[in-house]
């Protein structure tokens, strides 16, 4: 496994984003609250350049009427039909097309209900060495 | 805090497909407030400072719902030089036109005079957006066609308006929204639809307006996503009116595409209106045929939003009844829920079929075959 060396650490500070391409393929580094999170820049959906979108919280509800705003700042919301994904995992909370039918079994997790879509964002390995940030691929 | 390192990304990579195809619903935007000001007369700049523009509705500062993303548009389409999505046609062929291969891109121009009260205002607004399509999109890429845009809720001026650009090959269609005040199929609009047959404009109905009525037949709802739904509600009864008022009776040559509503519903509307035409019939008996066959023979269908079943095969049996020969593809491009032309169509369509979806269906339809 390659490893490449993106960036110092000051120059992406928390709040802040990288987009570059290596072998041919297109990354985001993320550092969120002083975490480093890689994603492949590509929407499993229908291809948008995924890490265009917004960084969000999950909002999810027990019951009608209660609502719960949780990730805050960890959900990757695509910049085209916001389809919204967890930036630890790629995991996607939703599929539109599934989740009018339910074929998903709700599972409760800890204060959330949300059902997770099948598809799942390709996330890439950073590191953070001596003050460098480095991607694996 | 979001700090971009990159502030401005370069246009998103589109997978991009190599046949050529139309793209029937593009949303050109204007770069700023003042950008129509070089089409209007000074009487209406002054105006507009003073007196500002009064809708059907409320609500005066925005639609009845914010949309899903920023201008309902893309976030990744902001063009570099700034602006709103849309705004830009460089930045438009960059991340659109060229990569996705458009041939044909049709401009549906949203935001115009249409759903203002005073009609001289709206009918100089139409006129001046009509301009400013040629000056600054279709003169400057000719795979761009404007849609004529008209004050739909004065016939008489809508129709002059339509008679001034017949012929002008920069136009391809006449433009209606499909909410507004009353239903379209009657008489207030029928000034339209002689001047469009007279031109051979085919009259595309946008999904969207502002006709101060509410969203849903049974008032406003909570929710945008109501709100999302809620256009095909509205294109029904837009078509519905269309066909039992006899427009189709009285203008046989008129060409119609329901561009954004979707189209799944085409078929139980068709199907409900014959059978209960099987017993009313006496109550319009200026209808001379079933329902659903004026539907056939008038009516385009774009394809975004895309109906998108569990089963493919529910979606090529819709798709038999109305027809391949009746879908003009389209993206929605800069909106938020563009169709990317080569994620769309699913697998085990037929070439002709394809090259008809793609392309074939557009070039006819607006005479560029
Ligand atoms: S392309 Fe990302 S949600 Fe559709």
């Amino acid at each position: 496994m390659a490893r490449h060396v993106i960036a110092p650490v000051d120059e992406l500070p928390p709040g802040s984003r990288k987009f570059l391409e290596i072998d041919g393929r297109p990354i985001a580094v993320f550092n969120v609250k002083g975490e480093f999170f890689g994603l492949l820049n590509r929407c499993p959906h229908q291809g948008a350049a995924l890490c265009e979108g917004p960084l969000i919280g999950l909002a999810s509800s027990s019951d009608p009427g209660e609502i719960e705003y949780t990730k805050l700042g960890e959900i990757l919301r695509c910049p085209w039909h916001g389809w919204e994904f967890d930036i630890r995992t790629g995991q996607s909370y939703c599929d539109p097309r599934r989740f009018r039918v339910r074929a998903y079994p709700v599972s409760v997790e800890p204060g959330t209900n949300v059902v997770k879509g099948p598809y799942v964002a390709e996330t890439i390995k950073v590191a953070v060495e001596s003050d460098y940030v480095v991607v694996e691929l | 805090m979001n700090i971009q390192i990159r502030e401005r990304p370069d246009a998103a990579a589109s997978a991009g497909i190599k046949t050529a195809i139309a793209d029937c619903d593009i949303h050109p935007a204007r770069a700023t407030k003042d950008e129509l000001h070089p089409y209007l007369a000074k009487r209406w700049h002054s105006h507009l400072e003073t007196f500002g523009v009064h809708p059907y509705q409320g609500m005066m500062e925005g639609p009845p719902y914010p949309k899903a993303q920023p201008n309902a548009s893309r976030r990744d389409a902001y063009p570099p030089e700034g602006g709103p999505q849309g705004s830009s046609l460089s930045f438009m062929q960059k991340q659109h036109l060229d990569p996705n291969n458009v041939a044909l891109g049709v401009l549906n121009p949203l935001n115009t005079g249409q759903g203002i009260r005073n009609q001289d205002l709206a009918g100089a607004i139409c006129s001046a957006i009509n301009d400013w399509q040629i000056e600054k999109w279709t003169a400057k890429d000719s795979r761009l066609k404007g849609s004529v845009v008209v004050a739909n809720e004065d016939g008489v001026s809508a129709a002059a308006e339509i008679r001034k650009r017949a012929g002008d090959k920069n136009f391809v269609q006449v433009l209606l929204l499909s909410r507004n005040v009353e239903p379209l199929g009657q008489r207030r609009y029928w000034p339209i639809y002689e001047a469009a047959q007279e031109a051979g404009l085919p009259i595309g109905v946008h999904a969207f307006g502002f006709g101060g009525n509410p969203i849903t037949a049974s008032g406003w709802p909570s929710y945008y996503i109501e709100e999302m739904v809620g256009h095909s509600q509205c294109q029904q009864t837009a078509l519905a009116s269309l066909v039992l008022e006899g427009v189709f009776e009285r203008f046989p040559k008129l060409k119609m595409v329901m561009v954004e509503a979707g189209f799944g519903w085409a078929p139980s509307l068709a199907w409900r209106l014959d059978k209960v035409f099987a017993r009313l019939h006496a109550e319009v008996p200026h209808l001379k045929r079933k329902p659903s066959e004026y539907i056939r023979d008038h009516i385009w269908w774009t394809t975004q939003p895309m109906e998108d079943p569990e089963s493919r095969d529910h979606l090529f049996q819709t798709i038999e009844w109305i027809g391949w020969d009746r879908l003009l593809f389209a993206t929605d491009y800069p909106h938020w829920d563009y169709d990317e032309p080569s994620r769309v169509l699913p697998a085990g369509v037929s070439d002709a079929n394809r090259q008809a979806f793609y392309l074939d269906n557009a070039k006819q339809l607006y005479g560029m075959a």
